[in-house]
């Protein structure tokens, strides 16, 4: 592997965690339980969206074969995605789909904070963008997880449920490999025990207050790293990819 | 945790606030609309997230809509109605110089 090859699997990890877990947030415009929301929620999906274009169009640039950000995106079949299973998994109700945020953003913030001091420049100009959008999402679904928690016998029960479901594959969202260890040696990615360390306080803190049990991290579900994803990428990939390969360079 | 009796009155849970938003430094906080939100913080937040999505503003307040006094719609005409003869309150019969600028 050389070093443009591990950028490549870097944009697409990323790029692929933000672009399905965008889209499956986006899944719930016009379908959340409030009108504020219903705002908040394709809000925070753009923001992820915004991520992934910047991945697909750099790894199109570095590429060079003349494909664009939306082949990358609508062109693309299931086991060539790189993304963690978690991002994938259906919405569930309301607080399934917050807590699976609020881990994601407790996980990417002080990755995109790392990555301001990346080695690449282009990587470390997004990510002063992107570690913003995440302090927010850390914040909005991080409430939410409270409150939710802490709220009625029914909200905290659905709390708990989310979690007992999600447990399984933040092993995989937390794990390292080859390619990451040469991506941190490269100055590519933070060290993965400052972004462990980060993740662990600001979910303890937050399942404190939620009365949700201490997290406890062990070997689940893997695979999305290599391409090897649930059959519910398929039906999402069927809905996100179809005006494209249905109408093939339709635009709009 | 909360009595589940307060499910059937989600006005309790989710009580309404009045959102103001101050576009940029110096200017003041202008009523905007009003968010459902369990609390002030998240308040803040819905506001955030339905009226500043196009850079509208740089400040948020969020005040409980229930704290809002406000005048009697049946005493509008006594309110009102009496400064519609004082024109000379305006001060529209003076000449501004040019270089005054906005006013």
């Amino acid at each position: 592997m050389t070093g443009r090859d591990d950028l490549l699997a870097l944009l697409l990890r990323i790029g692929d965690d933000h672009l399905i877990l965008g889209h499956r947030l986006s899944e719930w415009c016009g379908h959340a339980p409030m009108l504020e929301e219903d705002l908040a929620l394709p809000n925070m999906a753009l923001d992820l969206i915004g991520t992934a274009r910047m991945c697909y169009g750099y790894a199109a640039e570095i590429e060079g074969d003349g494909r664009s950000e939306d082949d990358y995106a609508f062109l693309r079949d299931g086991t060539d995605f790189r993304h963690m299973l978690m991002v994938e998994r259906p919405n569930g109700d309301f607080a399934h789909t917050i807590l699976r945020q609020f881990l994601f953003a407790a996980y990417m913030q002080p990755i995109w904070d790392g990555l301001t001091a990346a080695s690449d420049a282009r990587l470390a100009d997004h990510a002063g963008k992107a570690v913003k959008e995440m302090a927010y999402h850390v914040r909005h679904s991080g409430e939410w997880v409270i409150r939710l928690g802490d709220g009625t016998t029914e909200s905290a029960r659905r709390m708990k449920a989310a979690l007992d479901d999600l447990a399984p594959y933040i092993g995989e969202m937390l794990e390292s490999d080859e390619t990451a260890g040469r991506l941190v040696a490269a100055g590519l990615l933070p060290d993965p025990a400052a972004v462990r360390s980060a993740f662990d306080s600001v979910v303890a803190r937050t399942f404190t207050m939620a009365h949700l049990p201490p997290l406890d991290v062990t070997a689940g579900i893997s695979g999305g790293r290599t391409g090897r994803h649930g059959e519910v990428l398929g039906h999402l990939l069927a809905e996100m990819q179809f005006m494209q390969r249905a109408y093939p360079g339709l635009t709009w | 945790m909360s009595d589940d009796a307060e499910k059937s009155t989600p006005g309790t849970l989710m009580p309404l606030w009045e959102v103001f938003i101050r576009p940029r430094t110096g200017l003041a906080h202008s009523h905007v609309g009003s968010v459902h939100a369990s609390d002030e913080v998240m308040a803040v937040q819905a506001a955030r997230d339905v009226y500043t999505r196009r850079g509208e503003g740089v400040s948020i307040w969020v005040v409980p809509s229930a704290s809002i006094t406000a005048s009697d719609p049946d005493q509008r005409d006594e309110n009102f109605e009496p400064t519609a003869s004082k024109i000379y309150r305006h001060p529209s019969f003076y000449d501004i110089p040019d270089d005054v600028g906005h006013m």
